[in-house]
């Protein structure tokens, strides 16, 4: 059990919670403004797979980020237009995304690389396995700063809680909204785009397998507050971490099943969420479409 | 008049999803026309394409009616996924102990069973099994959000990777034929089998696999709508999910109505087990579900929440399915991803025209709609 | 300084305001008033730019001014406290101030000068508000300074507030004018949307007085009196008179022992509370909105989810302190609710449907299968018979709830009540936005219920409509019963005293 925590485990655990901070952030502008956005999942895949095509064709992993990038907030933009200007469902409209990015990248790439499954190889040279991370690590203080020191974070914050007081205030709810979406967008989309030219070296099918929802449940974890909010993605990274090292590994003549490892993000989240470890409470319009009371 | 009515929006909805995708095609080169007449053309030829369309509409009339009774409470259910996983393993497992011997994968003759029970009791035991499995873990959410507060949109994303990965563990771990390399169980015995409609219908094959769940979906849209509609209970579901503040002045605890509404919207999802393992694959199956739980959504907010729209919406989803496959086979560029886009599309487009229908959130969609 | 010129605005049906002028001088205090509904708040709205007007004009220091968004009104020196505060709970005091006029560069917001700012403007004007506490932490009275205090951080030079006093005690009251005067002396003009006539004569220069969404009168405060408002206010003799013979009280149907109502947070709504109501008499609940009435009904109709009760409740002699609501309505106990949008009705279910909310379960609603199925026929003779007794307009059970005007919403609520042939009718705010015509018929209503012997408590925020169809009638302060009352014996005066807090000579 000893030679298990290792350098390669704190790593690994770096590594695999780099994907989860990016997003759980980009989720932090969005709630914080008021707009679920389940949709993290889908803007992810949008990321990975735009990075994994660009830098494929420009041979330029870098032009590969930015373009994750927009793709990240083109997507998250129609979100945006369906929640904030036609106040659709937010969970519904997330759902949508979801599905809809299952199915629009490896339709594009049936058209563009003639393989459904996969975008082609990138050459190991072309990756950029430790910027993201970097990034990462550093948007968790940046976030913090933009939240709680800058005019916009105010703004942010107060649309979050109560819109109608922040438009009394003179402040555009929906500007505010567009652009905590918007940015919601473009941070999952650095998150998708380091598992394809990060992690791995070509964007495969549905290959967030689900950290998009981890993400948001190391958001609520993390009581929708930037630090917090990285030590939940890190708890989850280790976890993540610890079962792929136990993988195969023999305990007392029993395989630990890597089930049960990975079930935990989950039900600390539903734990978190009753109440149990300390309230963790949502921003008081989330999930409200903005109308003037009459 | 009404009912035509009724019809038009889902009809927009579905037209401009289908342009939007139309687009899509032409973006990648190839004609939307040939797409679309291979997505959907082939459904209607007898006996293979109605036959395998019914089959595929009947996990999603099941999760379609489970998400819509879900919102006619108030509740938006997307863990129907898990609650037909947690199901069907639920019914193999009856299948399995109560079974007796079956041949395995390798060819061999073994019993997984502790006794072994007739069909006429071990098949309604089973589908008694997948219901109450799916109810359960229905429930857990909708006790959750009455006890605790905490929203079912969260729990049940969070409860559908736990399904998954249970499910998974006991497969893994303790009911797969040892050496095989499949991620399923062992067979269930076959006198849980469920009959395809084949052997009833003159002129459908046996081999196409819609069986006698088809008719228990249908069976459930008309139980669905009388419980909605016709029933105390159903009017307790329906005041609480319009309006919790006058249900609880009308002396219905909206608690207690929170609990029944997940329990009885996981139950609906978990009858997707029955179609599955008791009249398909004969086992469970890991990863068998095509995202039906979140079709589901798709389907409830394209029938308005409605049985008889869920049906219409269910079958139409099922053609995009199977179609799937013929665009993948026969187009030049098109995959059969198309459906997925069409599908959330689909979504998009009702939720956002909700409102502009005069009615304030997609739960108020299908406002009253008496049939 | 402020006009209003020729200002319409429609909300749908309702024409809110119509050719609406009003102007206001530098350096005064002016008020606006009229019933609720008059569209006193909407020409405010209008002004602050939360609405746009379908036409008309508003003039600022003498010049046509566009007022689009709060933003614009901001800018032009106009500032608004709403009647609900807009504030951000868990934010501070100087983080609500600045919000959209934050200080600093867009990269750094400064909140230390921010605080400094505001303690000097708290200062000036004595609101003693601590700039890093948080919202959560303050009182109601605290929380209107910091209302204050943003329109004065934004160097409002016109300040409109709704209703202002709705939330106050009496000594705040005192308190908060001190404040305006002060504001005034500064060369501040205040403006102060009221319908509460004490206050207009007591603190403002002038006054404009509004009805149906006109402007019915413009006034020196120092020209009027109580008696001329009212009568403008109303549009006829304020007196409302209700027919009724005297009371046969009967035996005690309702005994209330020491009941406290508390909230989630601890707060007592009502506190320690006893009175009786008898068969055939209806009693009163006067009071300042806000003092208790909604806990103390709710409470008593089992609707408790949200608080706690403790004390002893009896009806007929049985002790149903903790029963359900279900439980209370079969021994009889009906309930008006004070919001017939959020308690009263489910909007989007048709009247028939409506017709059998709280009785859903039982006869005449259900049949067969052991009382499972719904009986339609049942439940449309019921809506039939509701909307015939109590005149509901269109006379359709077909037709959702939302589809009625207020009055006809209210007939179908008080209908299905008093269907169930109560022996005690829980009664809020009956007449609320209703036309006069169906408040007279209510009003008839309640009093023949009370002949048929049932026990009637009766809240209502006007007092007006209390004093006239009230036996018997208690006051409550705070959540507590300050005094009880004979209305025939007692001035209104006497009663205002009572329900703000002061003592009874």
């Amino acid at each position: 059990m000893r030679d298990l925590f290792n350098i390669g485990l704190l790593l690994s655990t770096i590594r695999l919670a780099t994907p989860l901070i990016l997003a759980a952030l980009g989720g932090l502008y969005s709630e914080r403004s008021g707009v679920i956005n389940i949709a993290l999942e889908g803007l992810m895949l949008a990321g990975a797979f735009t990075a994994a095509s660009v830098t494929h064709y420009l041979q330029n992993p870098w032009a590969g980020l930015i373009a994750a990038i927009c793709a990240g907030v083109l997507i998250a933009s129609i979100h945006a237009i369906a929640c904030i200007r036609f106040k659709a469902d937010q969970v519904v409209t997330g759902t949508a995304i979801n599905i809809l990015m299952i199915g629009l990248p490896p339709f594009i790439s049936g058209a563009l690389f003639l393989s459904t499954g996969s975008t082609p190889q990138i050459p190991v040279n072309k990756l950029i396995p430790w910027t993201p991370v970097v990034i990462a690590f550093l948007l968790v203080f940046v976030t913090w700063y933009v939240l709680y020191k800058t005019p916009f974070g105010l703004r942010l914050r107060a649309v979050g809680e109560n819109p109608g007081a922040a438009d009394a205030a003179g402040i555009s709810v929906t500007k505010i909204r567009y652009a905590g979406v918007l940015l919601s967008g473009a941070l999952a989309g650095i998150g998708g785009a380091y598992l394809s030219i990060g992690q791995s070296s070509l964007f495969t099918r549905n290959m967030t397998s689900g950290r998009g929802f981890i993400a948001l449940a190391a958001l609520i974890f993390g009581k929708w507050r930037p630090v917090q909010t990285m030590l939940a993605c890190l708890l989850f990274g280790f976890t993540d971490a610890i079962a792929i090292q136990l993988q195969g590994v023999r305990y007392g003549g029993e395989e630990i099943p890597n089930q049960f490892i990975q079930i935990i993000p989950y039900l600390l989240t539903i734990i978190v969420l009753a109440g149990f470890i300390g309230t963790s409470r949502a921003p008081r319009a989330l999930g409200q479409p903005y109308e003037k009371e009459r | 008049m009404k009912h035509l009515r009724e019809l038009l929006f889902p009809l927009i909805a579905v037209i401009a999803a289908f342009v939007v995708g139309g687009i899509f095609v032409l973006a990648i080169g190839d004609s939307p026309i040939k797409a679309y007449s291979e997505l959907i053309g082939n459904a209607f030829a007898w006996p293979d394409g109605i036959g395998y369309t019914l089959f595929n509409a009947t996990p999603l009339i099941f999760t379609g009616l489970a998400v819509a009774v879900a919102f006619r409470c108030g509740l938006l259910n997307i863990g129907a996924e898990g609650q037909l996983y947690v199901a069907a393993f639920a019914t193999a497992w009856v299948s399995m102990k109560f079974g007796g011997v079956v041949v395995d994968v390798f060819g061999q003759k073994v019993s997984y069973s502790w006794m072994t029970l007739p069909a006429v009791i071990l098949v309604p035991l089973a589908i008694f099994a997948a219901i109450f499995a799916g109810a359960f873990w229905g429930a857990i959410p909708g006790f959750l959000k009455a006890r605790f507060g905490s929203h079912e949109v969260i729990n049940t994303i969070m409860l559908n990777f736990i399904a998954v990965a249970l499910c998974s563990y006991f497969t893994q771990y303790h009911y797969k034929v040892p050496g095989d390399p499949i991620m399923q169980s062992a067979p269930i015995g076959e006198s849980a089998h469920i009959a395809h409609l084949g052997k009833f219908i003159p002129g459908l094959p046996e081999r196409i696999p819609v069986n006698l769940a088809f008719i228990l979906a249908l069976i459930a849209c008309a139980l669905v709508y009388v419980f909605l509609w016709k029933t105390k209970w159903g009017y307790e579901i329906r005041a609480t999910g319009a309006n919790p503040s006058a249900a609880e002045y009308g002396g219905i605890s909206v608690r207690k109505q929170i609990v029944l509404a997940m329990a009885v919207s996981g139950g609906l999802a978990g009858m997707v087990g029955i179609n599955e393992v008791l009249g398909y694959h004969h086992r469970y199956y890991d990863g068998f579900s095509d995202n039906y739980g979140f079709t589901g959504i798709a389907v409830a907010l394209l029938g308005r929440n409605h049985p008889v729209g869920v049906l219409l919406a269910a079958i139409l989803f099922a053609i995009l399915l199977r179609g799937g496959i013929f665009v993948d086979a026969f187009t030049d560029h098109v995959s059969k991803d198309i459906v997925q886009i069409l599908q959330a599309l689909v979504i998009l487009f009702v939720a956002a025209g909700a409102r502009y229908r005069g009615s304030l959130n997609v739960f108020g969609l299908l406002k009253r709609s008496k049939v | 300084m402020l006009e209003l010129r020729n200002i319409t605005k429609r909300f749908g049906d309702v024409l809110a305001n119509d050719h609406v002028n009003i102007k206001v001088k530098p350096g005064t205090i002016h008020s606006i008033v009229g019933e609720n509904g008059a569209g006193k708040s909407t020409a405010m709205r209008i002004a602050y730019g939360f609405y746009t007007p379908d036409s008309g004009e508003i003039l600022v220091d003498g010049e046509v001014r566009e007022i689009r968004t709060p933003h614009d009104a901001i800018a032009l020196g106009i500032g608004m406290v709403h009647q609900h505060f807009m504030l951000v709970e868990p934010m501070t005091v100087a983080e609500n101030i600045v919000l959209g006029a934050e200080p600093g560069t867009t990269a750094a917001l400064d909140l230390n000068k921010a605080a400094s700012e505001i303690r000097a403007l708290s200062d000036e004007f004595k609101l003693a508000v601590d700039p890093h506490a948080t919202i959560e932490t303050l009182s109601v009275g605290q929380q209107q300074r910091v209302e204050l205090l943003k329109a004065l951080y934004r160097h409002a030079r016109i300040l409109i507030l709704d209703e202002p006093t709705a939330v106050l005690t009496p000594q705040e009251v005192e308190e908060f004018f001190a404040i305006l005067r002060r504001m005034r002396e500064q060369g501040k003009t205040v403006v102060i949307i009221t319908h509460k006539l004490s206050e207009v004569l007591a603190i403002s220069d002038e006054v404009t007085v509004m009805r149906d969404g006109r402007v019915v009168g413009e006034l020196k405060t120092s020209d009027t009196n109580a008696a001329e408002l009212a009568r403008l206010m109303v549009g006829r003799d304020v007196l409302l008179r209700v027919e009724k013979p005297e009371a046969k009280a009967g035996e005690t149907v309702l005994r209330v022992q020491n009941m406290v109502v508390a909230v989630a947070d601890g707060t007592r709504r009502v506190n320690d509370v006893s009175f009786e109501v008898r068969a055939g008499e209806i009693v009163g609940v006067a009071g300042v909105e806000g003092n208790g009435q909604t806990e103390l009904i709710e409470s008593l109709a089992g609707l408790t989810a949200q608080s706690r009760v403790s004390g002893k409740v009896d009806f007929a002699g049985r002790d149903i302190t903790n029963m359900s609501a279900r439980d209370r309505k079969e021994l009889g106990i009906a309930h008006v609710p004070e919001d017939r949008h959020r308690r009263g009705l489910l909007l989007d279910f048709d009247l028939a449907e409506n017709s059998i909310l709280g009785i859903h379960y039982r006869q005449p609603a259900v049949t067969g299968l052991g009382g499972i199925l719904l009986d339609e026929k049942g439940i449309e003779r019921r809506a039939r018979q509701v909307i015939k007794d109590f005149d509901v307009r269109p006379p359709n059970p077909d037709l959702p709830a939302r589809a009625l005007s207020g009055g006809n919403q209210q007939k179908l609520i008080i209908g299905r009540e008093f269907e169930l042939n109560p022996k005690l009718l829980l009664v809020s705010q009956p007449t609320r936005g209703v036309d006069i015509g169906a408040i007279e018929f209510i009003h008839r209503k309640l009093v023949a219920l009370r002949d048929a012997g049932c026990a009637v408590l009766l809240v209502s925020a006007e007092l007006e409509e209390v004093t006239a169809l009230a036996d018997r009638l208690l006051v409550i302060y705070h959540g507590q019963i300050v005094g009880e009352v004979d209305p025939k014996q007692t001035s209104n005066e006497e009663i205002g005293l009572l329900m703000t807090g002061g003592k009874k000579q």
